[in-house]
C-alpha cells in the first residue's frame, strides 16, 4: 500500500476582494462560523489611510488605504475570541513538511506568500509583495491545490514555486507563515465586536494627531499633488499612477476599500438595529464614487487622454477627506 | 457604485479572470460584483510594467556594451530595484550597488552569486547570460 497521490480537504471557495479578509472569512466559515468578508474587514478595523514617505516602493512612497498586513487576522480573531494557531519556519523544507502534515491531517490552512512567485498569477499581475494570503486545501502529486481568495477559480501551484513564494526574504518576509483557527464559536455575539471595530477605525481616521494618517493624511497628499512641479511631468505621472494602483489594483474591492467598508456598515446597521449606519453607508458609497472618479481622471491624465490638472485632482481628494471626516465623526457618535 | 456601473472592460492583464468589487444593487443593498477590467486600472498597470521594461532594456543595452553587468539586467527583468534586491538577499544596498558594476560582478564569490540567483529565481550560471533581446 502506498500513500495516496492526492490529499484533498473539501473546501468551499468563495472569491473575495481582498486576500487577508478573504482568507480569514473562508477559514472561519470552513470551521463553522459563517462570516462575510466585509464583516471580517470591519470588525478587525482594517480601513485606514496613511501616507508613508519613508517606505519606498520602486522609489515611490507608500500610500495605504488600510492597516498593515496581519491586522485583519489578528484583529478579527482577538475580537471574536478565536485562537489562531500560527507557525513560522526557519528552513523552507520544514515549512513544506509541516504544510503536508496539516493537509494529511485533513486541515486546510492559510499561508502567507510573495505574490511574485505564484505560478498561477497572470504574469502582468505579479509584483514583489510579500504579504499575499491564500488557503491550501490539498496536494495532488507535485501540485498544491489552492483557494486563492482574489482569484475567481480554484488554482494549483507546483511545490517548488510555492516553497519559494513562502520563503522570500525582505520587508514583510512571510517566513513560511501558516495558520489555522482553533475552536470556533458557531454563533458568537458580533455586536460588541462590531462596535469596537467602528470605534477604532473612526478614531484612527479622525482623532490621531499625526499629519500623515487618516483624513489628515488625505489632505496632506492633496496638498502634495497640488504642489507637484509641472516641469517634472514624467515623474509626476509615475507618482499618480502609483497612487491609483495602491487604491484600486491591489485587491481593495474598489475605491481603496471604501465600498467594502460601506458594505460592512450596511450589515452593521441591521445587526445593531441602527438605521443611521445604513444612511452613513450610502454616504460612504458616494465618497467611494468620488475616489473612483479621482482614479479615472488621474489615470487618463497619465495616459494623455485628459489635460494634466493637479489642482482638480487635489480638490477631489480634499472633497473625499472632508466628506469622510464628517462620516466618521457621525459614525463614532452613533455607536459610542 | 451601482452594480450596473461596474466596469467590464476585459483587461488583457487579467487573462480572462475577473476580480471582485463591492457594489449596490437596485435596492441599494451591497453585494459582491465581479469586474473583468477597468480602463483606469489598465492604464496605471501598463504604465508600471512599461517602467520595468524600460529599466530592463536600458540595462540590457549597458550589459551588451560592457558598461553594465548582466546582474543589473536580471534585477530589472525580475521587477526589482536596488532596494528590493538588497532586501531579498540580505546584503547592504551599497554592496548591491557595487556588485552591479561589471568589474565587481565578475569577481563575485560563488556564495554571493548563489544568493543573488536565489533572490532572482535564476541559477548562478544564468546570471551571466543575456538574452538576444531585452
Amino acid at each position: 500500500m502506498n500513500a495516496a497521490a492526492a490529499t484533498v480537504v473539501p473546501f468551499d471557495h468563495r472569491q473575495s476582494a481582498h486576500c487577508e479578509s478573504g482568507v480569514i472569512s473562508s477559514l472561519l466559515r470552513h470551521n463553522g462560523l459563517d462570516i462575510s468578508e466585509p464583516m471580517a474587514f470591519g470588525i478587525s478595523a482594517a480601513l485606514g489611510y496613511a501616507y508613508l514617505p519613508f517606505l519606498k516602493f520602486g522609489g515611490l512612497p507608500l500610500f495605504a488605504y488600510r492597516m498593515p498586513p496581519g491586522w485583519i487576522i489578528r484583529g478579527l480573531t482577538k475580537r471574536l475570541g478565536v485562537r489562531m494557531h500560527m507557525q513560522t519556519f526557519r528552513r523552507p523544507e520544514d515549512g513544506t513538511r509541516a504544510l503536508d502534515a496539516h493537509l494529511a491531517a485533513g486541515r486546510a490552512v492559510g499561508i502567507q506568500t510573495s505574490a511574485y512567485w505564484l505560478s498561477y498569477f497572470p504574469p502582468d499581475m505579479r509584483f514583489h509583495f510579500n504579504a499575499h494570503n491564500l488557503v491550501v486545501y490539498g496536494k495532488r502529486d507535485d501540485q498544491y491545490l489552492i483557494s486563492d481568495p482574489v482569484i475567481d477559480i480554484l488554482v494549483e501551484c507546483e511545490a517548488s514555486a510555492l516553497q519559494k513564494a513562502r520563503f522570500t526574504r525582505g520587508v514583510l518576509a512571510p517566513k513560511g507563515l501558516l495558520y489555522y483557527p482553533g475552536p470556533v464559536p458557531a454563533k458568537p455575539d458580533l455586536r460588541p465586536a462590531v462596535r469596537k471595530g467602528i470605534l477604532f477605525t473612526t478614531g484612527m481616521m479622525v482623532h490621531v494627531p499625526v499629519p500623515i494618517i487618516g483624513t489628515r493624511g488625505i489632505r496632506l497628499v492633496a496638498g502634495k499633488i497640488r504642489k507637484l512641479d509641472p516641469r517634472q511631468e514624467a515623474h509626476n505621472k509615475l507618482l499618480l499612477g502609483h497612487i491609483v494602483r495602491m487604491q484600486e489594483e491591489i485587491g481593495t474591492g474598489g475605491a481603496g476599500f471604501r465600498f467594502l467598508y460601506a458594505s460592512f456598515l450596511q450589515e452593521a446597521a441591521a445587526l445593531l438595529d441602527k438605521p443611521r449606519l445604513a444612511a452613513l453607508a450610502d454616504r460612504l458609497t458616494e465618497v467611494g464614487d468620488e475616489w473612483r472618479r479621482f482614479a479615472l481622471h488621474a489615470a487618463k491624465m497619465c495616459k494623455g487622454r485628459m489635460d494634466m490638472d493637479y489642482k482638480m485632482l487635489a480638490d477631489q481628494l480634499l472633497h473625499c477627506a472632508a466628506e469622510e471626516d464628517t462620516i466618521y465623526r457621525e459614525l463614532r457618535a452613533e455607536v459610542k | 457604485m451601482k452594480k450596473t456601473e461596474v466596469p467590464q472592460q476585459n483587461a488583457k492583464a487579467f487573462m480572462g479572470h475577473s476580480k471582485l468589487l463591492y457594489a449596490v444593487d437596485e435596492q441599494g443593498r451591497y453585494a459582491p460584483a465581479p469586474c473583468n477590467g477597468w480602463e483606469a486600472e489598465e492604464i496605471v498597470l501598463d504604465q508600471a510594467i512599461a517602467e520595468y521594461v524600460r529599466l530592463a532594456s536600458d540595462a540590457w543595452q549597458r550589459a551588451r556594451t560592457g558598461a553594465g553587468s548582466t546582474l543589473e539586467y536580471h534585477m530589472f527583468k525580475q521587477r526589482m530595484d536596488v532596494v528590493l534586491l538588497a532586501q531579498s538577499t540580505g546584503f547592504f544596498k551599497w554592496r548591491v550597488r557595487r556588485d552591479l558594476k561589471p568589474g565587481a560582478f565578475a569577481r563575485l564569490s560563488a556564495s554571493r552569486r548563489e544568493r543573488y540567483g536565489d533572490a532572482l529565481g535564476q541559477t548562478p550560471a544564468q546570471l551571466d547570460t543575456l538574452p538576444d533581446q531585452a
